[in-house]
């Protein structure tokens, strides 16, 4: 099963939430099961026979459940991150790569900065 | 799917949605119009004169990292002949402020900036660490608002400056706003969107990110690299600061317009809080002689309080400290 490889960073205070991590590089199926489920994917034995590529979704779900200590909800909100969180992917505003269906092609490096910490 | 090119010069990838407008921008335009809008905002507020000592009040945040590295470059592009410092408090936080304070002290070497550092402990006799075990965790962000405030005014006399530049952003401010008309703070609605303000001292304090918003903050301060800490203060958060914060975020989420058109209903308030609060008798703080418009400060108010739980031997000290914070004012006049 192919796999994409991703570099992932917190910063702003969000890696107070990823057990003080800034930096974590991760391997996710190419293919997703369409209703995100990823705590079987993250096993690599999904079904993706009815799957839609990897994307920037699945990602949040992925690391909501596989990576984040803390207080999920200052991370995730309605299946996206909580407002105030910035993402960039690779280097680029995710508003301009289409957000949550933005979908990862091997190597991508994705940022994920909180505004909500002081100032 | 091809890059998309910046709506601006049309010749780079554009890299930032602006929230502001919409527009598309590359890595260099937005790096130009960030810092031309607020160069903008201080020639349209006329913050400044040639001469000026002034001080960034700055916490190691993201807000006053900015502020201080924008502050340099225009106070050198435009020739604004500003002699800038950089003012800190340390409320005696430990693992917080301790940590942010190694920042603000790389950011001074980094800006070529002098920096003063004025703690709680030397000008209250307490440090939040203290005041916490004290009054427990309910109700001590007044007190650090207090003193916060109040302390970055004898610091600034202190070093001789009368005018505080704060990072407080176009975000900060519609969250003051949208706070201020939850409590029915009709007096404080206009005041608080001023791009200036003289409080009960004669020192100004000016938010030159005023119209920013903290997105752009935030991505400027990625693109350059900027050196900052970011970390939730240890005894945080304002419940109802972070719903007004939460529910803001929400708004901006659908409309972005929001922050600005929120700021901008709070300064049809402007006016007439201007003319009342010029009305107000003031005088002096009879413990301390700090401007006041009652017998007692706001701090030494919230002071007296702690001391009254404390016994005889902390409001003896604490009088000698309040004595101290006079004569060095004094002497600095
Ligand atoms: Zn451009
Ligand atoms: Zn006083």
């Amino acid at each position: 099963m192919s796999t994409v490889s991703l570099k992932v960073e917190f910063s702003g205070g969000l890696e107070l939430l990823f057990n003080n991590q800034r930096q974590i590089k991760l391997d996710l199926p190419a293919q997703v099961p369409s209703d995100s489920q990823t705590v079987v994917a993250a096993g690599g034995q999904a079904d993706a026979s009815e799957g839609r590529p990897a994307d920037v979704r699945y990602l949040i779900h992925w690391l909501k459940d596989n990576r984040l200590k803390e207080r999920p909800e200052l991370f995730v909100e309605n299946g996206t991150v909580r407002p105030g969180i910035l993402v960039l992917i690779n280097d680029t505003d995710w508003e301009l790569e289409g957000e949550e269906e933005y979908v990862l092609e091997n190597g991508d490096d994705i940022v994920f900065i909180s505004t909500l910490h002081g100032g | 799917m091809p890059p998309k090119l910046c709506q601006l010069c049309n010749e780079t990838r554009a890299v930032l949605k602006r929230p502001k407008t919409g527009q598309h921008i590359c890595r260099e335009c937005f790096y130009y119009v960030f810092e031309t809008e607020i160069h903008n905002t201080i020639m349209e507020a006329n913050l400044f004169s040639p001469g000026d000592r002034v001080a960034i009040g700055a916490s190691g945040g993201k807000d006053s990292t900015v502020l201080a590295y924008v502050m340099k470059v225009l106070n050198e592009r435009y020739n604004y002949g500003l002699d800038l410092h950089l003012l800190s408090i340390d409320e005696g936080i430990r693992g917080y402020r301790d940590d942010s304070l190694e920042t603000v002290k790389r950011n001074q070497q980094q800006y070529d900036m002098p920096l003063k550092i004025l703690s709680y402990e030397e000008l209250y006799g307490w440090s939040m660490d203290r005041i916490v075990e004290q009054v427990g965790r309910k109700n001590n962000c007044t007190f650090c608002g207090v003193f916060r405030r109040q302390a970055l005014d004898r610091g600034a006399a202190n070093i001789g400056v009368d005018h505080i530049l704060t990072g407080h952003n176009a975000d900060d401010i519609a969250e003051t706003v949208l706070m201020n008309i939850m409590r029915g703070d009709i007096a404080r609605l206009g005041r608080c969107t001023l791009i200036t303000t003289q409080g009960e001292d004669t020192i100004k304090r000016s938010k030159p990110f005023k119209y920013v918003y903290e997105k752009e903050i935030v991505m400027y301060a990625y693109f350059k690299k900027l050196d900052y800490f970011s970390t939730e203060c240890i005894y945080s958060p304002d419940a109802y600061r972070g719903h007004a914060r939460t529910f803001l975020k929400d708004l901006e989420a659908s409309r972005p317009s929001a922050i600005i058109d929120i700021i901008h209903s709070g300064e049809a308030f402007e006016v007439r809080q201007e003319v009342k609060a010029k009305a107000k008798a003031q005088t002096t703080c009879k413990r301390c002689g700090y401007m006041s418009s009652n017998e007692l400060c706001k701090a030494c108010s919230l002071l007296e309080g702690l001391e009254r739980g404390m016994g005889g031997l902390a409001v003896v000290r604490g009088r000698c400290r309040g004595l101290d914070v006079a004569e060095m004012k004094q002497k600095d006049r």
